[in-house]
């Protein structure tokens, strides 16, 4: 056994380990396994790493090695602890740019190692050195699209820049041109490297990846996270071919396809595709229909609101991104545990792209303390609103739309969306009027079972607590006379 | 109350004529609901008297007590006898359990009476109708009775114990005919502590008895799936092979309760006289289809008989009237269910719509005319094999057209080819890595394809802080070259390090968060 197969054999471990760690992911029982079985991955990759680099680098190597991890670990649990779960989307899309980022670093460290010829170790010749340029060149574009595309979302998400989709003058052919030119650039740095060529490239790719993500719009969010979740898995792996190690290539694999797996999932519950996705543009053709004339809606104030679930059986709600931006969960956690404690059967019902992350109202829920067995899936919970007596929506709009189950002209037509108009009432937690991300008028709103309750959505759910408590308190005194 | 309107129709409640029945066609209960639909109701004298039902009672309900035959429409539980369709009066509709199809020539005798009559045996089972179904809610009662008959009869626990005076096995039941009846009988012996058994053709139906603690026992032929509810006559060869799994199962269990019966047909013979005489003295059958000649050999219509073996064999037919309170109120409910859907207009009038299959499948006879038997009913009682279009949307989503088989297998071949030519032209060092790699996005599909929905975020998050193993790249390229190669690297360790610490360390917190109520 020499340090060099002691370090593959450790790389098959951590690569299975990592493999276990997303399989333990996948179910809430073994969630917390798969992290370990994470980390024990980690560990192992990391220390069959520093040993083999040991061999060969300096102490001053090793002294910034040990820095460097410190300084990014330091950060890295820093910014773990202190962050809001509201901010879990905008954490992530900056964990995502940094892959890239680092991942576009190693390709052109590959260049100036190898191309640039400052590496003094092992000569690479003939077929493989052109495949080796082929592999930077592909590297270095992947991670820098992965930086910039993932730096604009975390600007959209924390709300720097307006979620608009950016709608330049022939977007489509500036993307497809970005392309091409990527694989021209590729062909003649294969058969001539030249750093002039490298630094096109980058510049290139990362004015695509900006330009990519600024003109999807703040509702595809979703799909826009776990894509670029799934680029930063593909930079990695694309770090791996350049270096041939196997550990990244599998890694980053891993990471890609389930990236790309999330992003399905996600475009499925929009129906819609991945490509018009990425082509972006959502909103543009709203207005048409606006002038039909809905009717009038009806407000409910939160005594009302309190009186409708005092007398309900059963309660969903439903949350959507606006529950977030007014950091309601957790009085609505506190609605449902006292509804609960009333003997009122309460649920949630979560649409799979509620929320600007995929699951994310599931972790908002959880930090506030919602147990996770009664937050159901749009798909195991849509047949149930018809037996329901109340359903409360708070801040979601279009993942509740009528008009996408029964409107063939409506612009989200057939995308699949929670059935909260088949219950006896509806109340919707609404700021104005206005329409949703889609830009499309939500009849919902005008349903003869539907109300409005205007206002911020944390007030006013506070306000039904205290409506709740405000009837419990004559009840209570009553019965203390009577004994 | 409000006193219905002069011009509305009356409904009389009959008292059974035929021997032994204790039911009748209407509680107090069903009647205040009745009269709420806008109808007098009359009640003949004594009519629920065997059922504990006081002619008071119904008073305080709303109904007048008197002679029910001139009604508009007169309610009954069994068929009525030629002289009592004799009193019927022209026009009158009479609803009642006829057996149409078992007494064809009952029906000849309704049609030569200027009236119509519906027969609350004859409703299509289809979900719309479960409410108005006689059968179901009759076969539900029986099938408890009969359990509650085998005990009766069976000199022993149902349910196994261990005491001091030693130890006590729990008794086998078999129940043949996983309907209704079969899985009522199943309920109701599983509750007493039996070890419960159960066949039947329909293997759709496993799943029922299983739900109830009941073991299904398979017959290993290919019979369909039941496409109206009923069960079918069987084959040859699935009779053959039930045969025998009967007298096995005959000379095993204690209780054998036979539920089998095929609409309009003879019940099929299950037990031969071979397999009671194979049963261990003591052991009860009761057989709920005796009235249509029976399951068992040796069965005797409404008697229990006990054979040479000490089998007693219990042909009971009255069952559900066996419990007449309970049973009169479902059947009253049955008929106060179908007249909701004969009294659009709650006014008191019966208006009978002959395009609504419900209503057209049990008209037997309509103003003196013949129109038994109906146009058959396609019905949804059992999934059928050919899976139903989902009604889930109002209309046609503009959703992609499922890709053809065709180009489906067009891309996979592409895709094939090009991996192909990519691997063939690549030198061996790439064709391992290439391998490593196709193998790992496949891996990582299927390992994420089973993802909980709430668990996305985590996901995201670990796969984020996995990614930061980019850092080997970096960790291997730092300190042995350039300065310029050493400085990126060192860039690209920490980047890479604050995605492996951080993405761990919020992922363990989101993990702790979510918490089972």
């Amino acid at each position: 056994m020499t340090t060099t197969t002691a370090a593959q054999a450790a790389y098959v471990v951590a690569a299975l380990m990592f493999i276990l760690s997303l399989a333990g992911l996948s179910q809430h029982r073994t969630s917390r396994s798969g992290i370990v079985s994470g980390i024990a991955g980690m560990v192992i990759a990391l220390a069959a790493t520093i040993a083999l680099a040991s061999r060969s680098i300096s102490a001053t190597g090793l002294v910034l090695i040990v820095v460097a991890t410190a300084v990014g670990a330091g950060i890295g649990l820093w910014r773990a602890r202190v962050v809001e779960m509201t901010g879990m989307p905008e954490l992530i899309a900056v964990m995502h740019s940094l892959v890239g980022l680092a991942a576009a670093l190693v390709g052109w460290n590959g260049y100036l190692d190898v191309e640039a010829g400052s590496h003094a170790g092992q000569e690479i010749t003939g077929s493989l050195l052109r495949i080796h340029h082929a592999e930077v060149f592909i590297g270095v574009f992947i991670g820098a699209v992965t930086f910039t595309g993932s730096i604009v979302a975390y600007l959209k998400l924390s709300a720097r820049i307006k979620s608009r989709p950016l709608v330049l003058p022939g977007k489509h052919a500036l993307n497809l041109g970005a392309l091409t030119a990527f694989v021209v650039l590729t062909a003649v740095f294969v058969a001539r490297p030249h750093m002039g060529l490298l630094i096109a490239v980058t510049v290139i790719a990362l004015a695509l990846g900006a330009h990519l993500v600024a003109s999807i719009g703040g509702g595809d969010m979703p799909v826009v996270v776990s894509m670029l979740n799934s680029y930063s898995g593909w930079a990695a792996a694309a770090s791996g071919f350049l270096l041939a190690n196997d550990l990244l290539i599998v890694t980053g694999a891993l990471v890609g396809s389930s990236g790309a797996y999330l992003s399905y999932i996600m475009c499925k519950a929009m129906n819609r595709s991945f490509l018009s996705v990425i082509a972006g543009g959502f909103g543009a053709p709203a207005a048409a229909s606006d002038d039909t004339d809905h009717g009038e809606h009806r407000e409910i104030s939160a005594e009302e609101t309190a009186g409708l679930l005092r007398d309900a059986s059963s309660v969903i709600i439903t949350p959507g991104y606006g529950m977030a931006v007014a950091q309601a969960q957790y009085p609505v956690a506190e609605l449902a545990r006292t509804l609960r404690e009333r003997g009122i059967e309460v649920r949630f019902g979560i649409h799979p792209v509620a929320g600007r992350l995929p699951g994310h109202m599931n972790v908002l829920l959880a930090e506030a303390n919602v147990p996770y067995d009664i937050v159901l899936e749009m798909d195991e919970i849509n047949d149930d609103f018809a037996s329901t007596s109340v359903v409360l929506v708070i801040g979601a709009n279009d993942t509740v739309n009528p008009s996408a189950a029964e409107d063939p002209t409506s612009p989200i037509a057939g995308m699949p969306v929670l059935h909260v108009w088949e219950s006896a009432h509806v109340v919707v937690f609404k700021r104005s009027m206005a329409p949703g991300y889609a830009g499309v008028q939500n009849p919902l709103f005008f349903r003869e079972n539907s109300q409005m309750l205007f206002g911020d959505a944390k007030q006013r759910v506070e306000d039904i607590l205290r409506g709740l408590d405000a009837t419990d308190a004559p009840a209570r005194a009553m019965a203390g006379t009577a004994r | 109350m409000v006193p219905p309107e002069p011009e509305s129709q009356r409904i009389g409640i009959a008292a059974e004529s035929t021997a032994g029945e204790t039911r009748v066609a209407a509680t107090p209960a069903t009647v205040a609901a009745l009269v709420a639909l806008g109808y007098h109701v009359v009640v003949e004298p004594g009519a629920g008297e065997s059922s504990r039902f006081s002619d008071a009672a119904y008073e305080e309900a709303g109904a007048r007590i008197g002679d029910p035959w001139p009604a508009e429409i007169v309610l009954k539980v069994n068929a009525p006898s030629n002289e009592e369709i004799g009193r019927l009066k022209d026009g009158a509709t009479l609803i009642a359990l006829i057996g149409p199809a078992l007494h064809p020539e009952l029906v000849e005798e309704l049609a030569r009476r200027p009236i119509t009559v519906l027969a609350m045996d004859a409703v299509p089972r289809i979900s719309r109708a479960q409410s108005l179904d006689v059968l179901s809610s009759m076969a539900n009662i029986a099938g408890y009775r009969a359990v509650v008959e085998a005990a009766h009869a069976f000199g022993r626990f149902f349910t196994g114990q261990v005491t001091a005076a030693g130890k006590v096995p729990p008794a086998k039941v078999l129940v043949a005919g996983a309907g209704v009846a079969g899985l009522a009988a199943i309920g109701a012996a599983r509750s007493l502590g039996a070890v419960v058994r159960a066949t039947d053709p329909r293997p759709e139906v496993a799943e029922q008895v299983r739900s109830l603690g009941g073991e299904f026992l398979a017959v290993q032929t290919g019979q369909q799936a039941s496409s109206d509810g009923y069960a079918k006559a069987t084959s040859d060869d699935y009779n053959r092979l039930a045969a025998q799994l009967y007298a096995e199962q005959a000379a095993d269990v204690d209780i054998i309760i036979t539920t089998a019966l095929i609409p309009g047909r003879p019940a099929p013979k299950l037990i031969t006289a071979e397999d009671v005489a194979r049963m261990k003295p003591g052991s009860v059958i009761v057989d709920m289809a005796a009235a249509q000649g029976g399951n068992v050999a040796g069965t005797v219509a409404d008697k229990a008989i006990v054979t040479d073996n000490d089998v007693t064999i219990i042909g009971y037919t009255d069952l559900p009237g066996r419990l007449p309170a309970q049973a009169s109120q479902l059947y009253g409910t049955n008929l106060v269910n179908l007249m909701k859907l004969l009294t659009p207009g709650k006014d008191g009038h019966l208006v009978l719509d002959l395009d609504d299959v419900v209503q057209r499948s049990m008209t037997v006879v309509r103003d003196g005319e013949k129109t038994w038997p109906p146009p058959p009913v396609q019905v949804s009682a059992a999934p059928t094999p050919t899976a139903a279009p989902e009604p889930a949307n109002l209309f046609d989503v503009p959703a992609k057209s499922p890709r053809s088989a065709r180009s489906g297998y067009a891309l996979v071949g592409a895709a094939a080819c090009a991996l192909f030519l990519v691997t063939a032209f690549s030198p061996p060092q790439l064709i391992a890595h290439l391998t490593v790699f196709v193998l790992a996005i496949v891996i990582g599909f299927y390992v994420i394809g089973q993802v909980h929905h709430a668990l996305h975020t985590p996901l995201m998050s670990v796969t984020n802080a996995i990614s930061g193993i980019v850092v080997v790249g970096a960790l291997l390229q730092i300190g042995q070259a350039s300065t310029a190669v050493t400085v990126l690297s060192f860039a690209a360790i920490l980047l890479a390090s604050v995605n492996i610490f951080g993405g761990f360390a919020v992922t363990r917190r989101m993990l702790a968060m979510f918490s089972k109520g």
